[in-house]
């Protein structure tokens, strides 16, 4: 049990490649916490995923010692939070755990779309925020230029910002000294008050169970109590009360103002819900934290195994991941095209590649991934409501009142040069300019967007015209109805229904005409013409024919070299294994996601 | 009741693995060396007849083809110790075909009069092109006058002649080719095989054609335009095209061949050769040693063969099929499902047939034309799992 006055909570907000884990890396080696020669990379993220494309994905925690100028020795606990806005709720309660944010900004490049999200998110929690300005070593750094923008974009004072190079660990230290002097420590928090602690996040671990992230609030977190999460409602014995060192380390007790772990054998990571409030069963507070929300997938599609013998490998994969992940929904899905799979709902697009790089690497399962869909409000003429998650199902539109679909408010940063582009690519994808601010030579455009726009290329496109340049964030800020259609591909007469799309009624023939045409390179030539169709309802708004093969014969016949002509027709075989039948036609895997992808 | 094979009849295949020099195109077990053993290789070739011979016995033996590699470099004795031991061991059907594979070179046309007299009366000529550009561009190191000057050597000594020429070149036009086509035509020919250049992996062709080499090559329509003119000049000459690359005379079909596309049972010795044989009524893969080092030392030790497998019925069915495919008479229907122990879907026959590809009725399976063209296809979608 720590006093409260010697702790400090905090929360690093960055952009990607920004240096949030080279900096957290830092504190952690300079302050002795993790031994020399146990040093590694990214030593917060623990997924490989995380550490390749330097994402976070769980939040994770740090206890670190520092002895202060002041000569008393402090406890400062980072929360490492995910940075991405698929997790913004996740972030929210990680942001909520905390009293305080180093805000890092590369020194060379400026703030972000994603800092800024991250940044407000901090504000919201009332956090005090200390600028840091990273890698002044370099020589484009232009630490005025960026502080400048920080007070014009954010309206933070960085005046008075810590300048660093976290790889070099130059103002390491001086970090350090402004996580004491110039963040508060936690508020209040009565040792003698019942448990409420906040649940910040949980993971499963094959030998523990769930291990769960709490920052307590009041009273005292220890083991042997029995605990009751209070909007599960689910009831456990704490096994274990322990912080991260980053290694686990048990500790009697956790106190108010204090973050931790506990572990309570618990199965599944769904029955732990992060923002949920944990107290004791008995003698429990009287009510939870506020701000809980359950996690809502926004972004659907289907995943279906390649080799369909490998359906049932597929359904334990997904069991599995949902355990422990309690965002990630699923049910079965059969498809005419694509045999029996599972529609499987994200909290966005990086979620979805995610779960999917993680079922195809971790259970080697060589995954057909559909075209992502929203989820639409459709209302029906009988006055009934029902949730669409995939086109496949849209009701006959006789029935059919309107439909709304999800709109969100997109920001991007981008140096000026690449503005037009960005703001053509907004005006392609039906957007609506809601406000555009220069700072510097960068412009930040916000632009209410409809979020099917979005899932699909939306974010490849916008780093394509932009050659990399632009950030981006978004955030879904309701329903609007509009004219939604549902547009199917008939390829040989037939409708394939895993390429069925919801589009708006504008831009349906265009739309139509790009997947009609894409899908004539896409698809090999066969022993008969095959036409390929856009259709909405009955009517043909676009059609492109795929003229038929006329030679495929080998001219040699090898002489008596049977042999090899049966191994010619077995490798032969193979390719086709790559394809998917459908009626006569075959239609490769890659077709289900290229035929969808909007060029320009 | 008669064997499977029988439908196709018995042959010999004989093969000679040296060639001068390696053309880039060929994917053919041939190997230059500059010396060869004579003496060593016809002892060889003997004790795999003899081998083979014993257990073949009392066959009768419709055809010899000596291939290769290039036959045409092999002594006149060496062929004629090879054909009088043939004619010891088996006998031989009245019209027994003897085609050696002959190089158009004039050292080899000075060998013509000994084959005859060996026994060897139909000879395949490799000439490839008509034009001395193209000949060199596919590394062959003759000249198209040497090649005609040995094709006449050859047409003075052999009842049968026939050459292969090479087609669907670097940037041979529809209109070149037809011209070179009707040249070829005009000579004294009785058959001729007509190859589409086909680029084959591990070739020097292959090499270069996967760094981006090659250019010129005909795109997919061009050379289905120029299969198509290959049949029409063809037939215009009275040569008809009764197998997918091969055109000729009514009655000079190559009878060797015949067996492999009719699947006959056939029996293959020297370095890397096939056969297939039915031997206590189950037929067999066979292949040799493909090194011709290795070969020669495994026939001193008794036996040249690598491997003798016995073929399943379901895999008898398929070679069957992609074998008698090739040919315009097809494949016996009720002859394959006697082979697999089932019919060929009907479906399938049924979709081909609609889509023009393979002839009306179920008694034989033929392609039509367009189908010939497919034929790839056709037979994926009539195997299709």
């Amino acid at each position: 049990m720590t006093e409260l006055s010697r702790i400090r909570n905090f929360s690093i907000v960055a952009h990607i490649d920004h240096g949030k884990s080279t900096l957290a890396d830092r504190l952690i080696q300079l302050t002795g916490t993790v031994a020399e020669r146990d040093m590694k990379e990214q030593l917060l993220d623990a997924m490989d995923i995380e550490r390749e494309r330097g994402i976070t994905i769980k939040a994770n925690t740090v206890r670190i010692d520092y002895p202060a100028r002041d000569g008393h020795t402090y406890v400062l606990n980072l929360i490492d939070t995910p940075g991405h806005v698929d997790f913004s709720y996740e972030v929210s309660r990680s942001m909520r755990a905390v009293e305080g944010s180093l805000l890092v900004v590369d020194a060379t490049q400026g703030v972000e779309a994603q800092t800024l999200a991250n940044v407000y998110q901090a504000i919201d929690a009332d956090h005090e925020i200390v600028p840091v300005l990273n890698k002044i070593d370099l020589p484009a750094a232009d630490v005025d230029r960026v502080a400048e923008q920080i007070e014009d974009v954010i309206g933070i004072d960085a005046s008075d910002a810590v300048q660093i190079s976290a790889k070099t660990g130059m103002g390491i230290p001086e970090v350090l000294e402004a996580i004491v002097t110039r963040l508060p420590p936690p508020h209040g928090g009565t040792r003698d008050a019942p448990l409420k602690a906040m649940l910040v996040d949980s993971k499963y671990d094959s030998y523990l169970g769930v291990v769960v992230i709490v920052r307590v609030i009041d009273g005292v977190l220890k083991k042997g109590q029995r605990i009751r999460m209070m909007r599960t409602g689910g009831t456990y014995d704490v096994d274990r009360v322990g912080v991260y060192r980053p290694a686990m380390t048990s500790v009697d007790e956790l106190g108010p103002g204090e973050i931790g772990f506990l572990t309570a054998s618990i199965k599944q990571v769904r029955d732990t819900r992060v923002g949920d409030t944990t107290t004791t069963e008995k003698k429990g507070c009287e009510a939870p934290l506020p701000g809980f929300k359950p996690s809502i997938p926004v972004v659907f599609c289907g995943l279906f195994p390649v080799d369909s013998s490998q359906f049932e490998d597929l359904r334990d994969a997904i069991e599995k991941l949902a355990l422990n992940d309690a965002s990630f929904s699923y049910e079965m899905e059969t498809s005419a095209a694509l045999g029996f799979g599972f529609r499987c709902g994200f909290l966005g697009l990086l979620h979805l590649e995610v779960i999917r790089d993680r079922i195809e690497r971790e259970y080697d399962i060589e995954l057909i991934t559909t075209a992502p869909s929203v989820v639409y409000h459709v209302f029906m003429k009988d006055g009934s409501f029902r949730e669409l998650h995939n086109p496949a199902d849209m009701p006959d539109l006789t029935h059919v009142e309107h439909i709304e679909e999800p709109r969100i408010k997109a920001t991007i940063m981008v140096p000026d040069e690449f503005l037009g582009d960005v703001l053509k690519l907004c005006q392609d994808r039906r957007g609506i300019q809601l406000d555009m601010t220069y700072a510097g030579s960068r412009a930040m455009v916000v632009y209410d967007l409809p979020l099917n726009e979005v899932v699909f290329d939306f974010y490849d496109r916008l780093k394509s015209v932009t050659k990399g340049y632009a950030s981006f964030d978004y955030q879904i800020i309701g329903y609007r109805q509009d004219n939604l259609v549902k547009m199917q591909v008939l390829v040989n007469d037939e409708p394939v229904d895993a390429l069925s799309t919801m589009v708006h009624r504008d831009r349906a023939e265009q739309r139509g005409r790009a997947m009609c045409e894409k899908l004539k390179d896409l698809i090999p030539r066969h022993m008969f013409k095959i036409p390929i169709q856009a259709a909405i309802g009955g009517k043909v708004i676009a059609r492109e024919t795929l003229s038929a093969l006329r030679k495929d014969v080998t001219a040699k016949c090898y002489g008596g070299d049977a042999t090899r002509k049966r191994k010619l027709l077995d490798k032969q075989k193979a390719g086709k294994k790559k394809m998917r039948q459908f009626g006569k036609v075959e239609i490769p895997q890659e077709a289900f996601i290229s035929a969808l992808k909007m060029d320009g | 009741m008669p064997e499977d094979w029988e439908t196709g009849g018995f042959g010999l295949y004989i093969h000679w693995p040296f060639c001068q020099a390696k053309c880039p195109y060929c994917d053919f077990n041939s190997h230059v060396s500059p010396q060869v053993d004579h003496a060593r290789w016809q002892r060889a070739y003997l004790a795999e007849l003899d081998r083979v011979g014993a257990e073949t016995q009392g066959r009768v033996l419709s055809t010899v083809y000596f291939g290769g590699g290039t036959p045409s470099l092999m002594a006149p004795e060496t062929v004629n110790a090879i054909l009088e031991r043939v004619r010891r061991l088996w006998p031989v059907s009245n019209s027994l075909e003897v085609t050696l594979e002959a190089n158009p070179g004039s050292v080899e046309a000075g060998r013509f009069a000994g084959y005859h007299a060996a026994g060897v009366n139909r000879i395949s000529m490799g000439i490839q092109a008509l034009n001395n550009h193209d000949l060199q561009r596919l590394g062959r190191i003759h000249s198209v006058e040497e090649a005609r000057a040995a094709f006449d050597i050859a047409r003075g000594v052999f009842d049968r002649v026939s050459f292969d020429l090479i087609y669907a070149r670097q940037n041979q036009s529809l209109a070149d080719w037809q011209s070179e086509l009707r040249e070829a035509l005009s000579m004294a020919v009785d058959h001729l095989s007509l190859y589409q250049l086909t680029i084959e992996e591990g070739t020097a062709f292959g090499d270069r054609y996967a760094r981006g080499g090659l250019r010129g090559l005909p795109d997919d329509d061009l050379s289905a335009d120029m299969y198509q003119v290959t049949q029409e000049v063809c037939a215009q000459a009275g040569f008809e095209g009764y197998e997918v690359s091969n055109y000729s005379r009514p009655g000079e079909e190559s009878r060797h061949n015949l067996i492999y596309w009719r699947y006959g049972d056939y029996a293959g010795i020297g370095p890397g050769a096939h056969g297939r044989l039915t031997l206590g009524g189950q037929r067999h893969a066979t292949e040799s040693w493909r090194n011709p080092a290795r070969w020669l030392d495994a026939v001193d030790a008794g036996n040249g063969e690598s491997l003798r497998d016995p073929v399943s019925c379901a895999d008898q069915a398929v070679e069957c099929l992609l074998m008698g495919l090739r040919l315009v008479e097809g494949v016996d229907a009720e002859r394959v499902k006697r082979l697999s122990g089932q019919n060929l879907s009907t479906e399938s026959v049924a979709h081909l047939q609609d889509l023009g590809l393979l002839d009306p009725g179920f008694a034989r399976i033929r392609t039509t034309p367009k189908g010939r063209m497919l034929l790839n296809s056709v037979i994926a979608e009539l195997l299709g799992d």
